[in-house]
């Protein structure tokens, strides 16, 4: 759907429309549910989630400024929803956790040899995702995948900047260590290799 | 710097808008250690990018439930504006009626008094 067909029929259910925002929902519904299933790791949490996600999303509609995609806007909500999920403890699986630019890559996906690479890791990397105390796969999943920015994401979980920062960085050292195992990597306690 | 020092701060620049450390960046250069794991934490957060792109099917019957929820949460709403417009209604219906009664026996006594007054005179 376009991003201006969207802001229409957000105009239109701001104004009372049911049925413009049951269009918002068939358009972003599939999104959120797959961005659910990140966070919670499993089907029937992703789907309390979501239900919770659009009846939030419904009743706080007139405070939504528009200032963000309405998408955008459902990640944020199914983020905070998916968290207020999982402090409950409900169907929990995993919880083990407290909690220059030449280094970049900037368009891996303009590259066809990394986009392969990637695409081979695809797999392995969901597998691992699963695996990830939902603490820290919370925040690996707004940031690297959904590219929320930090401040966002602390908001929705309900943590300083920092934390979420510090938890980020652990997600990845321990999807790496997962993924590509180095000799002298101790799970769970990082890397330690002597020049 | 050692390579214990500088694996802490790995995770983090890989991502724009965190600048390493000059010393940091320094070991990097030299270290072919370091430079391995900076590729791989690279690899992870291209694979990573690529699952944004990627949409989960949904369980069926979920839009569904979804829209019944909806239409329950219109339908209470609706229903808690009706009876916070009666119970306005009704409020205001008995401060009529109060004040109604009030002028209609402040009539009555100045009616009693006049008679009174009268029948004295």
């Amino acid at each position: 759907m376009m991003q201006i067909d969207q802001a229409e029929l957000v105009e239109a259910a701001k104004g009372g429309d049911r049925s413009a925002f049951d269009e918002l929902v068939k358009a972003t519904y599939s999104d959120a549910y797959t961005l659910a299933y990140r966070l919670t790791g499993n089907q029937e949490d992703a789907r309390d989630v979501v239900q919770d996600t659009y009846l939030r999303a419904y009743k706080g509609l007139k405070r939504f400024r528009g200032d963000a995609q309405f998408s955008t806007w459902i990640y944020r909500i199914t983020a905070n929803c998916a968290s207020t999920h999982m402090a409950k403890g409900r169907r929990q699986r995993h919880d083990d956790l407290d909690a220059n630019d030449q280094l970049i890559d900037e368009r891996p996906d303009y590259d066809p040899e990394s986009r392969a690479d990637a695409t081979l890791l695809r797999g392995q990397v969901e597998k691992a995702l699963e695996v990830l105390p939902p603490k820290l796969r919370a925040v690996v999943v707004l940031r690297d995948i959904y590219d929320l920015p930090h401040d966002d994401i602390a908001s929705q979980l309900g943590i300083t900047e920092a934390a979420a920062k510090v938890r980020l960085h652990r997600a990845r050292r321990k999807l790496r260590e997962q993924l590509f195992p180095m000799t002298g990597d101790v799970p769970g306690e990082g890397t330690a290799h002597a020049v | 710097m050692q390579c214990d020092d500088v694996v802490e701060y790995l995770p983090g620049i890989i991502e724009r808008g965190e600048p390493a450390d000059r010393r940091v960046q320094r070991h990097v250069e030299t270290c072919l250690r370091c430079q391995a794991e900076l590729v791989q934490y690279r690899r992870l957060l291209r694979a990573l990018r690529l699952l944004r792109t990627e949409v989960l099917e949904p369980a069926p019957g979920l839009l569904s439930d979804i829209l019944a929820h909806l239409e329950a949460a219109g339908e209470r709403r609706a229903i808690r504006s009706i009876l916070t417009g009666r119970n306005v209604a009704y409020a205001g219906g008995i401060a009529a009626a109060t004040a109604a009664s009030a002028a209609g026996a402040v009539v009555l006594v100045n009616r009693v008094r006049t008679r009174k007054l009268s029948l004295a005179s």
